[in-house]
């Protein structure tokens, strides 16, 4: 591992800072250059994103664009043992094919938030800066190499998440500001105490580390470690990024964040906050303890059956269409629960897709249903209808959204959804059939939602509304045009998984035989 | 133990309680000659100097003494347990003649000049306890620390609440003193001596000797009563009426360095009086002491961080926070280990940090809105962010969100707990530390999110916004670089040898 001669990943994950720093010093009355900054300040993370990208040597599944500095060490000493040793706390950076592909859809995705918050009208300054606070920390999320900046980066999206739903959202955002602090804090500790505990036996915070000791049955560490002990971790860190994913029945907090934040802090919120569980999950659940996972996986399956099938029904008769949306979000993230469940390379790369397929999926629907909301102040589907008539880009750019979140092929959620199945159907024919099931509800209830509100008969009131705006037709297409860029060429996202998934997929079929 | 001339001992390092006694004589002396003719101001000024002179002197010591020294049979002991506590009781106090020389011209407090000396013999009575291994000069620290609070306590003549506060904190106090003092019969009737460290081999011989009961009885006596001063559970029930009717910075120095002082004398004394008894296999202190202690944090936590959760005054929120702080505090010697210093040191440090930020905001904000609901930080935001912001990063300190001290405080803690595979601990931390974001962010929520009652800017005095301004800055550049506090304690106090060399360099 080289030390730190590298700042390429620090400054991806610091170069919103920029941003905040200027925005400081801008007069809060100054709206618009206060706006233009906050946009353009997101360019500076999504060209270095791209560069990085573009850099990234996708034949090794080692570590790349480490950075590595000594930070923290206190002497600590063991009751069990009576040994002392070093507690390192070590500045640890690297992205691996797993974390690259979703650092580039963070930087994304932040960029069309941002363009997506012009219309954002109360205490810009503050919300700009919060909102670029946020993106550090998702960046960081998936940047660190180490638990202990893993950790603080997670802890880091919590504060800005607070208030960014607790002060620009609609009706009841303190409410869900609240329950979102809570759980989230809870799942927090949670992490915390698992992540502390595998120090504890470890001696190391760092990740590569701690899958390589983890992962080599002979090594008197992991040979040491009991297998209650090991399924008490892997639970623990189970429970922490299923309440983020968020995992039946951990999921009700998601639902009031989806409603009540504002559009683009829910484009953020579904379509990265959400896959830090995913990722988290992957990278340090099964990634530490496969052995356990692939026990546990029957359980992974069902429970992600449960979230596809109890998500989508419950899409079907919700009445908001946010609410429809947000059902919607915990059935895609059951599919992920079902890649994961399937143990297998095929499995774990649908689930991935999906992580990143849903990713743009759901902020291109929750923009739209912002801009929707912005020319009508509703989101009903009973009370909205026939905006095709005066919104035809935005009801088409709706209706495309949706088929490649029902999985039409040619779109990302084809990709994923079929990956993800094709791997389960191996391992779990019966439970992969139920989960199918899902697929079918999906077309059902987007249909329903998207069909209700751009076709039908036009409330007289909703006849002489603005079609897309250009600020606002930019996160459409560039959203829409990934969508169609990973379903038509989905090596763009499989070349650089599949060697990181390398180091994953055999050690868990290893144990499977 | 041979007494000798009292001459012949090096009483330089004695130099910071000294220059304490002085400056508490002296301006006493002035402010009983001088009349009206003198501000009182000038009072607190000065008092402040003496505070830093003694600072220095402090730091000096750290630096000479490479081993303990003590004074007439070690009724006062030099040695870097007690000069890190003690520096710490020295930076609360800084702060708090800071917070209240900008506090007390409003001529709330009509005795100013007694307010700043009482503050400094508070001081000094803290400076003894964290000093002394003799059961005698604990108790009379303990007693000039109390009887100073008590004071304090009550010096709004005027305010019918302080006089309640006070008198509730008298009568308490008082039975919380007789308790300690009836443990230490116990343990003078069992050993003979008031030395700490001879009681500490005559203890565990008493045991051995068929007098256990006896031996647990005083553990307990002593727990309980000292637990009065850290407002930890069951002795805490005082400090919600006492903080809510002190005067705000007396209520911030109770909060930082009266409770430093508790634990420094808690841990002095139970410690090193209970290291040697043990029960035929096991050390008793290390099994059964401490999980009483283990309980009290327990009950602390839980206690302090459900209650402060349907508080609607801001001072007795933080007088529950404080209880929950002090449950923390206590988890590190459950049982200790070679890093319970460490732990402890660090975490008062972050708290003396925080607790003082956050109580000057209240003080401002108070007594601005002329209501000590929190619904008077609504608004905040808009009025003064920089107040807001500081106050949010206290809150989020207390609350142990990273990048703070107080996160790195309780995250030390929180190692220190498993390695030790104190698991029930270790999950009631993190549950009631969840618990208290809520009450912590119940008054970000009134800054940012409810409209106040007025939107013109909220005048803050510039000494206060000073100090408001650099603690905040300290919180998060300590919580992004602990390591040199830990470092600087790790090198210059070497909590072992502080025992009296009696501790194994890594005992369990």
């Amino acid at each position: 591992m080289d030390s730190g001669a590298n700042i390429l990943l620090s400054s991806l994950v610091f170069s919103p800072l920029l941003a905040i720093l200027i925005i400081a010093f801008i007069p809060s009355r100054r709206f618009g250059a206060i706006k233009q900054v906050g946009v353009l300040g997101t360019l500076l993370p999504l060209i270095l994103a791209f560069w990085m990208f573009g850099a990234f040597n996708y034949d090794t599944s080692n570590l790349q664009f480490v950075e590595r500095h000594d930070w923290i060490s206190i002497p600590i000493g063991l009751a069990q043992t009576g040994t002392v040793f070093a507690f390192e706390i070590n500045y640890e950076l690297g992205v691996d094919g797993i974390s690259m592909p979703l650092i580039l859809l963070t930087a994304i995705i932040g960029t069309m938030a941002a363009v997506a918050s012009w219309q954002i009208k109360k205490r810009l300054k503050e919300f700009f800066i919060l909102f670029h606070l946020l993106l550090i920390g998702m960046l960081g999320v998936f940047a660190a190499d180490n638990l202990f900046l893993f950790f603080i980066f997670f802890e880091l999206t919590l504060v800005p998440m607070y208030f960014l739903v607790g002060i620009w959202g609609y009706g009841e955002r303190e409410h869900a500001a609240n329950k979102f602090l809570l759980y989230n804090g809870i799942g927090s500790g949670i992490m915390l105490l698992a992540f502390i505990m595998i120090f504890v036996v470890m001696r190391t915070l760092n990740i590569d580390q701690i899958s390589a000791i983890l992962t080599t049955p002979e090594h008197p560490v992991t040979a040491a470690l009991t297998p209650a002990i090991r399924l008490g971790l892997f639970l623990a860190l189970f429970v922490a990024f299923a309440i983020k994913l968020p995992v039946f029945p951990f999921h009700t907090w998601m639902l009031k964040v989806h409603v009540q934040a504002p559009p683009s802090i829910v484009m953020i919120h579904s379509g990265i906050l959400l896959k830090m569980g995913a990722y988290g999950l992957l990278r340090m659940g099964i990634g530490f303890f496969p052995e356990q996972a692939y026990q546990f996986s029957t359980w992974l399956a069902v429970l992600g059956i449960i979230n596809v099938l109890y998500g989508a029904v419950l899409a079907f008769v919700q009445k908001d269409l946010k609410m429809v949306l947000a059902y919607s979000s915990i059935s895609h993230m059951g599919i992920v629960l079902l890649g994961f469940a399937a143990m297998n390379s095929i499995g774990f790369q649908g689930a991935m897709f999906q992580v990143v397929s849903h990713g743009f999926i759901s902020a291109l629907l929750f923009f739209l249903i912002g801009v929707i909301w912005d020319r009508t102040q509703t989101s009903m589907i009973d009370e909205l209808g026939g905006l095709a008539k005066s919104m035809p880009f935005v009801s088409g750019i709706f209706l495309a959204g949706g088929m490649a979140s029902l999985g039409l092929p040619g779109m990302s959620g084809f990709i994923s959804e079929f990956f993800a199945f094709l791997g389960l159907f191996g391992r779990m024919p019966v439970l992969a059939a139920v989960g199918a099931l899902g697929i079918v509800l999906t077309a059902v209830y987007l249909l329903r939602a998207i069909l209700r509100t751009t076709f039908g008969p036009t409330p007289s009131r909703f006849t002489g509304l603005a079609d897309a705006q250009p600020m606002e037709v930019i996160p459409m297409v560039v959203l829409l045009g990934f969508i169609i860029l990973i379903g038509v060429y989905p090596a763009i996202l499989g070349n650089p998984m599949q060697q990181a998934l390398k180091t994953i997929v055999p050690i868990v079929t290893g144990i499977g035989g | 133990m041979d007494v000798k001339d009292i001459f012949s001992y090096d009483w330089s390092y004695l130099l910071p309680e000294f220059i304490i006694l002085g400056f508490a004589t002296i301006l006493s002396l002035l402010d009983l000659f001088a009349g009206k003719r003198l501000g009182r101001q000038v009072i607190g000024w000065l008092s402040l100097v003496g505070v830093v002179l003694a600072t220095v002197f402090v730091f000096v010591n750290v630096n000479v003494l490479d081993k303990p020294y003590s004074y007439m049979a070690d009724m006062i002991r030099i040695d870097d347990y007690g000069n890190a506590f003690k520096l710490l009781f020295l930076g609360g106090t800084a702060f708090a003649i800071l917070i209240s020389l900008s506090y007390l011209k409003k001529g709330e407090v009509t005795h100013t000049g007694e307010y700043y000396y009482l503050m400094l013999t508070g001081l000094l009575g803290a400076m003894v306890m964290a000093s002394s291994a003799d059961l005698i000069t604990l108790f009379v620290g303990l007693e000039l620390l109390s009887l100073s609070s008590y004071v304090l306590v009550g010096l709004r003549k005027k305010s019918l609440q302080s006089n309640e506060s006070a008198f509730k904190y008298v009568v308490s106090g008082g039975i919380a003193t007789a308790v300690t003092l009836f443990g230490m019969s116990y343990v003078y009737g069992l050993t003979g001596t008031t030395h700490i460290y001879e009681i500490s081999f005559r203890l565990a011989e008493a045991g051995m000797a068929g007098y256990q009961f006896l031996v647990y009885m005083a553990f307990a006596f002593l727990a309980v009563g000292l637990a009065f001063k850290i407002s930890a559970a069951p002795n805490h029930m005082w400090a919600p009426d006492v903080y809510q009717g002190a005067p705000t910075p007396v209520t911030a120095f109770l909060a930082v360095v009266s409770k430093a002082a508790g634990f420094s004398l808690l841990f002095r004394v139970l410690l090193i009086s209970f290291f040697n008894v043990n029960d035929g296999a096991n050390r008793f202190f290390f099994q059964e002491g401490s999980l009483y202690l283990g309980l009290m944090a327990a009950a602390s936590m839980i206690i302090g961080n459900t209650m402060a959760l349907r508080q609607t005054n801001v001072k007795r929120m933080m007088a529950y926070s404080g209880i929950a702080q002090a449950g923390y505090l206590l988890v590190p010697f459950v049982p200790p280990t070679t890093l319970f210093f460490g732990e402890v040191i660090f975490y008062l440090f972050g708290y003396l940090l925080v607790s003082f930020g956050a109580f000057a905001v209240i003080m401002v904000v108070t007594r601005e809105q002329g209501t000590e609901e929190i619904k008077g930080f609504a608004g905040l935001y808009h009025r003064s962010p920089i107040m807001a912001i500081a106050m949010s990063i206290f809150l989020l300190s207390l609350a142990g969100i990273p990048v703070t001290a107080g996160f790195f405080g309780k995250f030390y803690l929180f190692m220190g707990a498993l390695a030790q595979e104190n698991y029930w601990l270790a999950a009631i931390m993190i549950v009631t530390s969840v618990i208290s974001y809520y009450y912590y962010f119940g008054i970000i929520r009134q800054m940012y999110m409810r409209p106040g009652t007025s939107e013109a800017p909220l005048a803050v005095p510039k000494g206060i916004w000073t100090l408001v301004f650099v603690l905040a800055l300290l919180t998060v550049f300590f919580g992004a670089f602990p390591g040199l506090v830990t470092d600087y304690v790790q090198i210059h106090f070497n909590p072992s040898f502080d025992f009296g060399n009696m501790l194994p360099p890594n005992f369990q």
